[in-house]
């Protein structure tokens, strides 16, 4: 899977970012897709080769192992990353817009294509709102499909064509939970950073009006 | 995989380091990177398909597997090598956060003679002192920090570096204590060792680095002392002089006026 084209995406955004911004990227980049890239796509490569049950009838592995991972782990994470990357390209499509508007007026509209006012405030401020359900919305949904976030050795199934309940076995179930933990943390991270762009941004908004109706005060 | 990316995030912080950190990048490229790309995966890529038991009972082998390597040696040294070159983070962002302020002060017209345009200020190497030296200790302090902690991590994991042919496993759904074969130990042991190695070496070159930075911070601080204590003496030297001076016009004006006409 070429992930390149997402790590230029993001170091693209980066220009338009605030201080906070720039950290998240770094978060992401660093430790969510890199450590993707590196180690989990080889973790989950055997998954289905090596999910063995006890027992010899066929097709029986394969509707267990199709109940216990409706869609695989690793799939999930890097949809995950996906969604949870797009919204910053909103950001560069509003600067790009505001470059051909001053291309097409032929006249300097704006202090600076990437200073955040008017609507690029707006725009961000959206981004990062999106952003922030994303990761929350994939969390709840990794939650819910795999009750809870870390991974059994065994699992009981007595789906038909299995002649009765059956123990199959997951294969690296220890490596397999280290890994998912590790994005539950990183993804938190991310939670917590956007949370804190958020606040810091509409707050520097609310003292920049506050200190323009006091000073447009006789 | 791509350690592209992360070649350039380091070598992007190359450019600002010491003598022995840009020396630390070259051993972490060479001798981790490249290694753990080109040989560990080929040596580690069939661990677990060629990992056999004793026994035909199903979910054995796995479990067995499970429990000797709760993470796979070449993904712990993937981490290993993600979290030691994330400090360098810190410095990359401090130097970008120094480099928008000196380019707000140069817009604003304060720094005109110190730079010729603000490429100028882009292309200048940033010395490590003041609060750019802070941020370069902690992230060397935290890099040694990292390696120790893997380090450590390794040797409890697996009992030591060393990775035995036969394992005795007893977990259930295993019948009895069976015998569980690890696919080439020899091979991954020689790598497991060059590996520890390298990390060694990589923790010793930090240290250097550390020690370094706090001698030269300690010199330069004796060097300043050392200033002002020699310059009240030479203050001293020079008020006398001058008042010998002054002594010497007062005796010659009285020696001209009390000639005798």
């Amino acid at each position: 899977m070429s992930w390149m084209f997402l790590r230029d995406l993001l170091s693209g955004v980066n220009k338009y970012s605030t201080g906070i911004g720039r950290i998240w990227l770094a978060v992401m980049f660093a430790f969510c897709l890199l450590v993707y890239m590196v180690a989990a796509e080889h973790v989950w490569k055997d998954e289905q080769k090596e999910f063995e049950c006890n027992s010899r009838q066929p097709g029986c592995e394969n509707v267990c192992f199709d109940d216990f991972f409706p869609i695989s782990q690793v799939r999930l994470w890097a949809l995950q990353l996906i969604m949870v990357s797009t919204p910053s390209l909103l950001v560069v499509l509003h600067v790009a817009y505001r470059e051909s508007r001053e291309k097409r007026h032929r006249k300097k509209l704006y202090v600076s294509l990437a200073t955040m006012d008017g609507g690029l405030w707006y725009t961000y401020l959206i981004s990062l709102i999106v952003k922030t359900g994303f990761e929350i919305g994939f969390l709840v949904l990794f939650y819910k499909l795999y009750d809870g976030f870390s991974v059994p050795y065994l699992i009981k199934c007595d789906l038909k064509p299995c002649p009765n309940t059956v123990d199959c076995f997951i294969s690296r179930p220890t490596e397999k939970t280290i890994f998912i933990l590790f994005l539950v943390i990183t993804s938190c991270l991310c939670i917590v950073l956007n949370f804190i762009e958020l606040s810091f941004l509409v707050l520097k908004c609310f003292i920049k009006c506050c200190l323009q109706k006091y000073s447009k005060k006789p | 995989m791509d350690w592209g990316a992360l070649h350039t995030l380091i070598g992007g912080v190359n450019k600002h380091s010491t003598s022995i950190g840009k020396v630390w990048v070259t051993v972490i490229f060479i001798f981790r990177v490249m290694i753990l790309v080109v040989a560990a995966h080929e040596v580690w890529g069939d661990e677990q398909e060629d990992f056999v038991c004793n026994t035909l009972q199903p979910g054995c082998k796995n479990v067995c597997y499970d429990h000797f390597f709760p993470v796979s040696h070449i993904r712990l040294w993937a981490l290993q090598l993600i979290f030691v070159s994330t400090p360098a983070l810190l410095v990359a962002m401090h130097v970008a956060y120094y480099r928008h302020e000196t380019t707000r002060k140069f817009r604003r017209g304060d720094k005109r003679n110190e730079f010729k345009d603000i490429e100028d200020i882009k292309k200048q190497k940033v010395r490590i002192e003041g609060s750019l030296w802070w941020t370069y200790t902690s992230s060397i302090f935290f890099r040694i920090i990292f390696e120790a902690a893997f380090m450590y991590v390794f040797y409890f994991l697996y009992n030591g570096y060393h990775l035995p042919w036969v394992l005795k496993c007893g977990i259930d759904p295993c019948p009895n204590l069976v015998d569980c074969f690890i696919s080439r130990p020899t091979e991954k042991t020689v790598f497991t060792i060059f590996m520890i190695s390298a990390s060694v070496i990589c923790m010793l070159l930090n240290v250097a680095e550390l020690c370094y930075l706090l001698l030269r911070v300690c010199f330069r601080r004796s060097k300043r002392a050392q200033t002002q204590r020699n310059h009240p003496n030479h203050a001293l030297k020079e008020s006398k002089q001058n008042e010998m001076n002054e002594l010497i016009s007062d005796s010659g004006q009285n020696a001209i006026t009390g000639f005798p006409s």
